[in-house]
């Protein structure tokens, strides 16, 4: 049903570690603690690392685990800690205009799910395991530095504005 | 792949061996270094003895002071969060354990043979951060915070001239399988001269010296002990510890040593692998079985090696303040760092 027939064992460890995401995700909203909160995002970001393992995708989950657990939460938990984090439950985490939020993430998913099914409906997961394409870091980083080479230097240039901005933005001299 | 693992075990029984053999990598280490380092050398450079009761020069120290914390009483502070409190010393643990899996110790004993093994290594090096973050905040004690903000705080600096260090290695094996690292700088040769292979040691001398720095912060060991300053902050994010949940962190805290120790030897010192020039092994599947015993033993000998002038410096320096801690890492070490990769790159190139 989710994919190929091929293969059972990649199909039921991603519903397993979709499962742990999703009610990951929803504790994310629903705690009643920060740094409970940051935690419980922890374990979504690790469950995406783990679905790009099984998808066999073993650069970009590694750099989901330096990137999201070993940076952006580290940094929310550092900034957090720093400013307001009392044990026990908090009474005023939810923010005013939460009700705006749902129908902003609805009209996400839906784009998301336009835009997946728009560009990949034709198109069928192999059914043997053994024709699943092994693509290599090397490849990887031939893809981004030739035909990716300008797309690449606009991230990174949109990267160091955002730098530079932090530190003007810090600097109040 | 071949005989040791493959040929005859089934697939249960050489994940056992690795589960085996991955406790052993964490274990074995974090006990030598603190008998022969933290015990006797330790007290041999401060003129005194050591423990000498214990066994035979105090060689059984270890297992009596193992006994004493695991009789201790699991406590906790009152308002201390429970759940975090407790799981903190094990995400701690479990970054050591998924670093020591990268390591090749030899031909075919390795636990795994990633594509992407140094990527991977300073990936999962980062999660302990994570768990002494949990420590500090859950311990509901001021100084534990402290100490796991400043941990925190060092542990970023430092993670990323030890990521820049490593660069200047990938660049000039180019790739970040740790196993053709190793393959690399043994069958390498320096100008035609092939008596020693290649260690990157030579070639990346800056880099090591890096890297070595960058670990020694990485491990909180003085002279960047400021998370756990005892004179400041009684124990930083440990204060609220003790018994078993302690040795969980002071097993991780020289696991993570020895581990790191490996990784050093596997990317500056040549690894399991002795030069292949002196056997004449032309490749990987050339080089004889009996490296998968004997590889072990000169990575652990390698090992010590490299854990002795960790401790050395442990004891020798006093601590860094904390704004020195700081700019020494972002203002010296990084455009060190930089600098190398660029001299490495253009050296690639020319060459």
């Amino acid at each position: 049903m989710l994919a190929a027939s091929g293969l059972v064992a990649q199909n039921i460890a991603f519903g397993i570690v979709a499962l742990i995401m999703i009610v990951g995700a929803l504790r994310v909203v629903t705690t009643k603690n920060v740094v409970h909160a940051a935690l419980w995002l922890v374990l979504v970001l690790a469950g995406a690392a783990a679905q790009y393992l099984i998808l066999s995708a073993e650069f970009v989950a590694i750099t989901q685990v330096l990137v999201y657990i070993g940076a952006v939460t580290v940094l929310f938990l550092f900034g957090t800690m720093l400013t307001r984090a009392q044990l026990g439950r908090a009474t005023d985490l939810n923010n005013k205009n939460w009700a705006l939020g749902i129908p902003v993430a609805l009209l996400l998913l839906g784009t998301l799910v336009y835009v997946l099914i728009d560009s990949f409906h034709a198109e069928k997961l192999v059914d043997d395991p053994k024709d699943v394409p092994n693509v290599t870091t090397q490849q990887i980083s031939d893809s981004i530095f030739r035909p990716y080479l300008v797309p690449f230097w606009a991230l990174s240039f949109v990267l160091l504005a955002a730098l530079i901005g932090a530190i003007v933005l810090a600097r109040k001299d | 792949m071949s005989a040791v693992f493959a040929a005859d075990i089934p697939y249960w029984g050489q994940s056992l061996l690795r589960a085996l053999g991955g406790a052993v990598a964490v274990l074995l280490p974090a006990g030598t270094i603190v008998y022969v380092f933290l015990f006797k050398l330790m007290s041999f450079m401060q003129s005194r003895l050591g423990p000498m009761e214990a066994g035979p020069y105090g060689s059984m120290q270890l297992f009596a002071e193992v006994g004493k914390w695991l009789q201790k009483e699991d406590l906790y502070p009152d308002r201390a969060d429970r759940f975090l409190f407790k799981s903190a010393p094990l995400v701690v643990l479990l970054s050591t354990f998924m670093l020591v899996v990268a390591v090749p110790f030899g031909p075919d004993a390795i636990f795994t043979n990633f594509d992407n093994g140094v990527l991977y290594v300073l990936a999962v090096s980062s999660i302990s951060v994570l768990g002494i973050l949990m420590a500090g905040w859950a311990s509901a004690n001021k100084y534990s915070l402290l100490g796991g903000l400043r941990a925190a705080g060092q542990l970023i600096a430092y993670e990323l001239p030890m990521v820049l260090a490593v660069v200047g290695v990938v660049i000039q094996a180019g790739t970040m399988n740790m196993q053709t690292i190793v393959v690399k700088q043994n069958a390498g040769s320096i100008f035609g001269w092939d008596g020693i292979g290649n260690p990157y040691i030579l070639t990346q001398f800056v880099g090591f010296l890096v890297f070595m720095i960058a670990v020694q912060a990485e491990l909180t060991q003085a002279p960047f002990d400021m998370p756990i300053a005892e004179s400041e902050l009684v124990a930083g994010y440990m204060t609220e510890y003790s018994g078993f949940r302690f040795l969980i962190f002071f097993i991780a805290e020289f696991a993570t040593a020895g581990v790191f120790s490996l990784l050093a030897s596997t990317m500056f010192l040549g690894g399991w692998g002795l030069p292949w020039s002196w056997f004449n092994w032309g490749s990987l599947d050339e080089v004889h079985n009996v490296m998968n015993v004997v590889g072990p033993l000169i990575m652990v000998t390698k090992m010590m090696l490299v854990a002795f002038i960790i401790m050395w410096a442990r004891f020798s320096y006093p601590r860094f303040r904390e704004d020195q801690l700081q700019k020494f890492a972002w203002k010296f070490l990084i455009p060190v760092a930089l600098g190398n990769i660029a001299v490495t790159s253009i050296l690639k190139v020319a060459f």
